[in-house]
């Protein structure tokens, strides 16, 4: 058929089952506006580029879909940046599309030209230059398929002005070929018997689950692997949510915030099944002496996980969709008694967890951010999709809130983004229109995206929005007031700014809850706004996330606090 | 740490080279040199790439590079039985009096003189890269003015290609 390459671009949209464009316009990308126009296709204006790819990566991480985003060339390009490299570092698939100058101009400094292919391949899975319009239907092919297989991540698609316009004799190929790239699904079953014996002899085993889990959606048969074996659990920040947070095997996070059960269990263990993890530094502590009693078995789709931050004993590479069954079901035909080998170590992390339960100083004057987790957690009776900026709100989340689904959790967890949360939020409340979406955020966080409140209003999504107002950038206060002497460089945020009224403003409700005792009765209200809320709610400055393994320190060196 | 050559087969498309040296330079590997070439098929490039890694190091240059979309096949050819070559281009200053001295060492290296002019030589040498070293160790009394090098190419001995092994 023959069509403009504009009209090229939707009806492959239309064949990858894309329901939602985020996007800014802009004078490259105007012939494809001028086609989403013409085709009435569902597109969400957000108030910057950055929002609109963090609201792709919130869309994509509560719906399982490749989120798409559209921008035109140069500064639209380049506002992607930070958006692309927080999905690139989560594996979150993305396709970005971005206008570039036309092919007559290309490297000669035009009018909004940036080289966004050189400057996004190191935060891209891949990237293409589009110069003729009849590559489009290959490489737009090849772009969904490379973000979502294998091990997933954001593809850059940058189209010079002229393609849009040229005409091509469409056809949407039904296939790749794509000779270097062949995602691995199935790998070595040996590996798993070999996984399976180290089991059989260990004493005291744990499994660690990470975001990969929950990319590959694999968190029902996790739970049938937890249960028949009765192996203790500990997660990463990106796996909370694949086994429920309050499942009795669930000890939660493990690393530089992690519980104190989750962190000895991890010090104590003789063989550490990591699923879906990438050992960052954050989880490890001092790399030497991470789980140095412990033989390491590591799950995963990217060979190039293996060995990179700790070495492993076994590697089983390959899709947790492939592997997660398997030794499910070899644990099931080994006819064990995989309870009765761990009862004693399951015991043991049970005491930790007793001895030193996440706590938290109760304190009738003012609000303590755990207690509004809670209270959130206890109205909602968890079933939300939470999204969190980065900084304290973000590691009291992790710490308390009990989540119960998969793709509870949307948090920038690789890149620390801040910013993140509002625009995510708003792409997930599109993605996911009949469910409870939370946004939790710091009054330094909200402000780097704080635009987008404007489009939750003008979209009316009925985003909740809790900004814990600590007057400061928290975690940078903190490692100051423990690390730097109390010397608060740049911290202090007091300022004018009422974010009531910055909400109203722009057509949001504000609401404040000034003591604790309002908490529950104002929250409910909340919840009960059809739209989108802002609610300021003030907390004590100096209240630090606990427990805390400091830099350099190995995680039984916790920092403990709490009352 | 040993060195290792490794046969990387791309797709011969623009901006391969950018995506490969720029994971070279962020993954902080220590790459010692890298030539790039067509091969016989006309939609693949050859990069040769010499690595000086531990084993556990080699792993994760072949696994990043792996991972790139247009790297179609990595290679070690490190331990196979292996031809590899460099050529070297070599501007070295030579005077009616000292001319014969460098054509006689030329001779000695079987290296080939490919420009003479009254002030100076351009010597050609192909070979295994302490060869290059050595002629230049020769040449350097006479004052070389400017050395080019290809890099190192390899290919193993034996009638199977690289891309079957």
């Amino acid at each position: 058929m023959i069509m403009a390459g504009a009209e090229a671009i939707i009806e492959s949209l239309k064949k990858e089952d894309v329901e939602v464009v985020f996007g800014y316009p802009g004078g490259a990308v105007l012939t494809l506006y001028d086609a989403l126009y013409k085709a009435n296709y569902n597109h969400v204006l957000t108030k910057h580029e950055q929002g609109a790819v963090h609201a792709a990566d919130g869309y994509a991480r509560a719906t399982g879909k490749v989120g798409v985003c559209i921008v035109t060339s140069g500064p639209g390009a380049t506002n992607l940046v930070t958006g692309i490299a927080t999905a690139y570092m989560d594996s979150i698939p993305l396709v970005a599309i971005t206008g570039q100058v036309a092919v007559s101009l290309i490297g000669r400094d035009s009018f909004q030209e940036a080289d966004i292919c050189g400057i996004t391949t190191p935060v891209t899975k891949h990237n293409y230059l589009v110069k003729k319009v009849e590559e489009l239907p290959r490489i737009m092919k090849e772009a969904f398929y490379i973000a979502r297989t294998g091990r997933p991540g954001p593809v850059v698609i940058d189209i010079a002005k002229d393609v849009f316009a040229a005409t091509l004799d469409y056809q949407y190929p039904e296939t790749v070929r794509l000779r270097g790239y062949h995602p691995l699904f199935e790998g070595e079953p040996k590996a798993i018997n070999q996984v399976i014996e180290e089991m059989k002899v260990a004493k005291k085993p744990l499994i660690f689950i990470g975001g990969g889990v929950n990319l590959a959606d694999s968190a029902q048969v996790l739970r049938d692997l937890v249960n028949h074996t009765g192996f203790p659990v500990i997660t990463t920040l990106m796996g909370l949510g694949s086994l429920p947070s309050d499942h009795p095997l669930n000890f939660g996070m493990v690393g530089m915030h992690g519980t104190y059960a989750a962190n000895m269990a991890t010090t104590e263990c003789d063989l550490l099944l990591g699923i879906g993890v990438r050992f960052d530094d954050r989880v490890t502590g001092l790399i030497n002496d991470f789980v140095s009693k412990a033989k390491v078995v590591h799950f995963d789709i990217d060979p190039a996980e293996i060995n990179k931050n700790v070495l492993a004993e076994i590697r089983v590479v390959g899709d947790l969709r492939w592997s997660l069954p398997s030794l499910h079901q070899s644990t099931v035909s080994a006819k064990f008694d995989w309870k009765g080998q761990v009862e004693l170590w399951v015991e043991k992390i049970l005491k930790w967890q007793k001895e030193k339960p996440m706590t938290y100083e109760q304190n009738s004057e003012e609000i303590m951010p755990q207690s509004v987790i809670l209270k959130v957690n206890e109205l909602t009776k968890g079933e939300a999709i939470i999204v969190t900026d980065v900084g304290q709100h973000q590691m009291w989340i992790a710490q308390y809130f009990s989540f119960k689904e998969p793709r509870s959790l949307l948090t920038s967890g690789g890149l620390g983004t801040m910013g993140y949360g509002l625009p995510a939020a708003l792409g997930a409340q599109t993605g996911c229109p009949h469910k409870n979406v939370f946004l939790f955020v710091g009054d330094g966080g909200i402000m780097m995206n704080c635009q987008e409140l404007a489009t939750a209003a003008n979209y009316n999504l009925p985003v909740k929005i809790l900004i814990f107002n600590n007057q400061v950038l928290g975690m940078v206060a903190q490692w100051q007031r423990m690390f730097y002497g109390g010397r608060y460089s740049h911290s202090r945020l007091k300022g004018h700014t009422d974010f009531v009224k910055l909400a109203e403003a722009m057509g949001v409700t504000g609401m404040r809850i000034s003591k604790p005792s309002e908490l529950e009765e104002i929250l409910k209200a909340v919840i009960a706004v059809p739209g989108p809320v802002v609610v300021d709610i003030p907390i004590p400055e100096t209240e630090n996330v606990l427990p805390m393994v400091p830099p350099g320190a190995r995680l039984d060196q916790m920092v403990m606090g709490g009352g | 740490m040993k060195k290792h050559t490794l046969a990387v087969l791309v797709e011969n498309r623009p901006g391969v080279l950018t995506h490969i040296s720029g994971l070279i330079s962020r993954r902080a590997f220590n790459i010692e040199s890298i030539a790039a070439g067509y091969t016989e098929e006309a939609d693949t490039t050859r990069i040769t790439i010499i690595v000086e890694a531990d084993v556990i190091e080699l792993e994760q240059v072949v696994n990043q590079l792996s991972k790139l979309i247009d790297v179609i096949k990595i290679i070690d050819l490190t331990g196979t039985d292996l031809i590899h070559r460099e050529l070297a281009l070599i501007k070295v200053k030579a005077s009616s009096e000292t001319r014969p001295d460098i054509v006689d060492v030329v001779h000695i290296f079987r290296a080939r003189i490919v420009d003479v002019n009254p002030e100076t030589m351009v010597i050609e040498l192909s070979g295994e890269e302490r060869k290059i070293d050595a002629l230049c160790q020769m040449l350097n009394n006479h004052g070389i003015i400017e050395i080019v090098r290809t890099g190192k190419i390899a290919l193993s001995r034996g009638p199977v290609p690289a891309k079957d092994c």
